[in-house]
């Protein structure tokens, strides 16, 4: 009767729960592995501790004096103890100076100029050499150190896909409220400025040299080039 | 911005050149760093600790006091550096919040102490870091329920000028031990609580056969008895009831309260079987409603506090108990459907339906095993087994939570009861202190025109008396005394002052008491007339003795002949030596040999440094206390 395969059924579903169950009592007790991958036991070695070189090295190849590297390391150190910034810790800086919008990506972007070697972090060196760059640098420099930061696949050129980036991630973090609204193609018409002003030939790339020149041919952004002199 | 992060402005502005070649807009001028001051060390010396820091990490947080200006207040010039006269265990967790902008709250530290140094530093303790806020906010909350704790039961003991009849018969009822009726009433309500429980229990208890019948119970055998054990009961409970009803501040609030549901429920029955008494069809009912009798029981738990803990407990862990029950109710369905199917197959099971494995469910879950329903299959006694295994589990896990629960509700009115015991211990240790900051004022008060006079007098002897004095003391009792002169009164304590009361009702006595007293007219009030010349030296120091009379001996001492009646000091300053002379006639001579300084308790002190009585007595009413100060004199 179907009563008697019934329990039946449960008898055979009675003895499978069983033994699954002792199964992983003893998977629990150590006794015996079944678990394919262990990912439990892996330890995190990505404590990294970078010490940069002396101090004056360092001094010898920046433009700061020595107590400002002490000032700079101070901060430096304080929010990255390991010595190296790696890009989250470094997007999470700078959002916070711009609570309003989404830095991220312009910090992204900073990041891998700041990252001359590609190596994923930013060590104080490199740190203190673009600061230098940017801060005590010569207008060239300058220049060119922006040049790098606009050319995102560091391949010399600045098309207007890189610009639509930069300065879409500019805008962003501007965030939503804002006056005037901020309208979809505002970005877009401000690269068209942008290319229309520094793209001597037209050929819809700017190089290094037709970006300098334009620069310096305009007077606003050479005033603006100064304007963090005194940072430091 | 969060601390350490303002370190890296410089580079967040650096970067900013990155806009520059796109901006459309000149840029506005950058803001002109005043003083390019190098990054300093500054000193803080909390306590003697010094503890050092770059300037600018204090300058992360401008709205507090190291972060401001305000700190410029505690600069020591001497030695160039910022004292603070504060707690150096708590100014660690300051200032690493300055360096870090993580508040920390340490657990060895008093919740008190702690937001004191907080509010000091001008710190808002919401600030504190997620790892210490929980912990912090329980301290606090602790703190606050014992400071409610505290408040209510001094509001509970402060006899309160004047209650209508009403509340003090509420106040009775609430807290038996306001009065010996209060107590009376409380016993006996609670052994006629337990009489009647008793009557109920033993009215069923099968108490021998009549002949000719089967065995009865009590209850019917002696069924009169019965009935007036229980009438008088009713009669007590409701008499309790409605005098409760009377003197309750709010009767709504009172009706709607469990005590008062209990005690209706508890009494209904025996006035609804009144009712409807011997009626066959409602019999039934009637019986059910007996069995409400039982909850007078519950009427106990205004007598016991542990009951009313154990109530509270359970109301309080209303979430666990529900949780039981759901999972309970969950796993008894599961297990009652699955053993109904496994035994289903057997012959003469005893599993007949669902409803009917619950039975079994439960008494297998709850470990009780009566036996009367057992799985005979293999696969009912796998389950089964299963069922009584996950039974402990579940019944196992909600129970710590219900204990804690209950132990610390528990702890915490030990704690009460312990509090309210020392609350007697330290309201007259605080009586004593306030008397004794007062009487110190009186005491200095005389030795202050004591100073005077000697410096008239020129003796040096008694001048160390005054160097007692510290400096804030001495400042402090010209203040009073300057407020004495400006409304013309003075101050004395109360039993002087009920003493000059008495007697200005009696005749004026003349304080003509020795020659050295300048006439005082209209002295009324004194009894401490007399100074005797005394000039004999206490063997006990500087101090002379001060008395709790002061006043009186102040009354009949002139200063620079002021002719105020009555209360106003005066004094010979020829007479005046340490107190010999001023003898408190009044009641009881207690002495006392309080420094001015510190305020001992005056009142108490024995009597053996008493002085020399005074050459005139007093009025005739204090002739005895006299008396027998001058028997102690010569004992001396």
């Amino acid at each position: 009767m179907w009563a008697e395969g019934e329990s039946e059924g449960l008898q055979t579903l009675g003895i499978v729960v069983v033994v699954c169950s002792s199964l992983k009592l003893l998977h629990y007790l150590g006794l015996i592995d079944l678990s394919d991958d262990k990912i439990e036991d892996e330890l995190e070695m990505t404590m990294v501790c970078h010490r940069p070189e002396g101090l004056e090295q360092l001094e010898a190849q920046t433009n700061f004096t020595k107590r400002e590297l002490q000032v700079l390391y101070r901060g430096f150190k304080n929010e990255c103890p390991s010595g190296v910034v790696n890009e989250e810790t470094f997007k999470q800086i700078y959002a916070q100076f711009f609570p309003h919008g989404d830095a991220s990506t312009y910090a992204h972007y900073l990041f891998h100029a700041f990252d001359t070697t590609q190596t994923g972090s930013v060590k104080f060196e490199d740190f203190v050499t673009a600061l230098s760059i940017l801060l005590r640098g010569t207008v060239h420099e300058k220049l060119r150190w922006t040049f790098n930061l606009y050319d995102i696949n560091k391949d010399g050129y600045i098309n207007k896909e890189e610009m639509m980036d930069i300065v879409k991630a500019i805008y962003d973090m501007m965030g939503k409220y804002t006056y005037p609204v901020l309208r979809e193609d505002t970005p877009r018409q401000h690269v068209d400025v942008f290319f229309q002003k520094m793209d001597k030939n037209k050929d819809g790339i700017v190089t290094l040299d037709e970006f300098l020149e334009s620069c310096q041919e305009d007077d606003n952004i050479m005033r603006s080039l100064q304007l963090f002199q005194n940072v430091m | 911005m969060a601390a350490g992060v303002a370190a890296w402005l410089p580079f967040a502005r650096a970067a900013a050149i990155g806009w520059m070649p796109v901006a459309n807009c000149p840029m506005p001028l950058a803001p002109a760093d005043k003083s390019k001051r190098q990054d300093e060390l500054i000193v803080l010396n909390v306590s003697g600790r010094r503890f050092q820091t770059w300037r600018t990490t204090l300058e992360r947080y401008p709205d507090t006091l190291l972060g401001s200006t305000e700190k410029e207040f505690f600069f020591n010039e001497d030695t160039k550096e910022y004292f603070f006269d504060r707690d150096p265990e708590v100014f660690r967790c300051v200032l690493n919040f300055y360096r870090t902008g993580k508040l920390h709250y340490p657990r060895y530290e008093c919740i008190s102490a702690y937001d004191d140094e907080l509010a000091f530093y001008g710190i808002l303790p919401e600030i504190i870091g997620d790892c210490c806020y929980e912990e912090y906010k329980d301290r606090k909350r602790e703190n606050a329920e014992r400071l409610m704790d505290d408040n209510d039961s001094e509001n509970n003991q402060e006899s309160m000028p004047s209650l209508s009849f009403r509340q003090t018969m509420w106040r009775a009822f609430e807290n038996p031990h306001t009065s010996t009726l209060a107590l009376v009433f409380y016993y006996v309500t609670g052994f006629f609580i337990a009489v009647s429980v008793i009557t109920n229990v033993v009215e069923t208890v099968p108490c021998g056969t009549v002949p000719g019948s089967k065995e009865l119970p009590c209850g019917e055998r002696y069924s009169v008895a019965f009935f007036c054990l229980d009438t008088a009961c009713v009669m007590i409970f409701t008499v309790e009831y409605l005098l409760r009803l009377f003197a309750a501040p709010s009767r709504y609030r009172f009706i709607r309260s469990v005590m008062s549901i209990i005690d209706v429920v508890a009494i209904m029955p025996y006035y609804i079987g009144l009712v409807m008494t011997d009626n066959e069809d409602v019999s039934g009912a009637f019986v059910t409603l007996r069995v409400f009798r039982v909850f007078r029981i519950f009427k106990f738990s205004r007598h016991s506090q542990g009951l009313r803990i154990l109530g509270y407990t359970l109301k309080s862990c209303a979430s666990e108990l529900g949780f039981l029950l759901f999972s309970l109710t969950m796993a008894i369905i599961i297990f009652a459907t699955v053993m109904f199917y496994a035994e289903k197959g057997s012959s003469a099971s005893k599993f007949t339906s669902i409803p009917a494995s619950f039975w079994y469910t439960i008494v297998t879950m709850t470990t009780l095993g009566y036996g009367d329903m057992v799985p005979k299959t293999i696969a009912g006694k796998i389950f089964g087994s299963i069922c009584s295994l996950s039974g402990v589990l579940v019944i196992a896990l909600p129970v710590p939570v219900i204990v804690s629960n209950f132990s610390r509700i528990y702890h915490q009115n030990q704690r009460a009861d312990k509090r309210r015991a020392q609350k007697k211990a330290r309201l007259a240790r605080i009586r004593v202190a306030k008397t004794g900051s007062s009487n110190a004022y009186l005491h200095s008060k005389r030795n202050g025109l004591l100073n005077e006079a000697l410096e008239l007098m020129g003796t040096p002897e008694e001048e160390s008396m005054g160097k007692t004095t510290s400096l804030i003391e001495s400042q402090h009792h010209h203040l009073l005394h300057c407020l004495e002169k400006t409304t013309n009164h003075e101050f004395i304590d109360e039993q002087m002052f009920e003493q000059n009361c008495m007697e200005s009702s009696m005749q004026n006595y003349p304080s003509t008491r020795s020659p050295s007293l300048s006439s005082h007219p209209g002295l009324t009030t004194t009894c401490c007339s007399r100074r005797s010349k005394k000039t004999t030296h206490l063997p006990n120091s500087n101090l002379p003795a001060t008395r709790l009379r002061s006043m009186q001996e102040l009354s009949t001492i002139h200063i620079q002949g002021s002719e105020q009646p009555s209360l106003t000091t005066s004094r010979s300053s020829l007479n005046l030596k340490a107190d010999d002379g001023l003898r408190p006639n009044c009641k009881a001579s207690h002495i006392t040999t309080a420094i001015i300084s510190i305020p001992t308790p005056p009142a108490l002190t024995p009597e053996g440094e008493s002085r020399p009585p005074p050459a005139s007595p007093g009025p005739n009413t204090n002739i005895p206390a006299i008396a027998s100060n001058v028997v102690k004199v010569s004992a001396l």
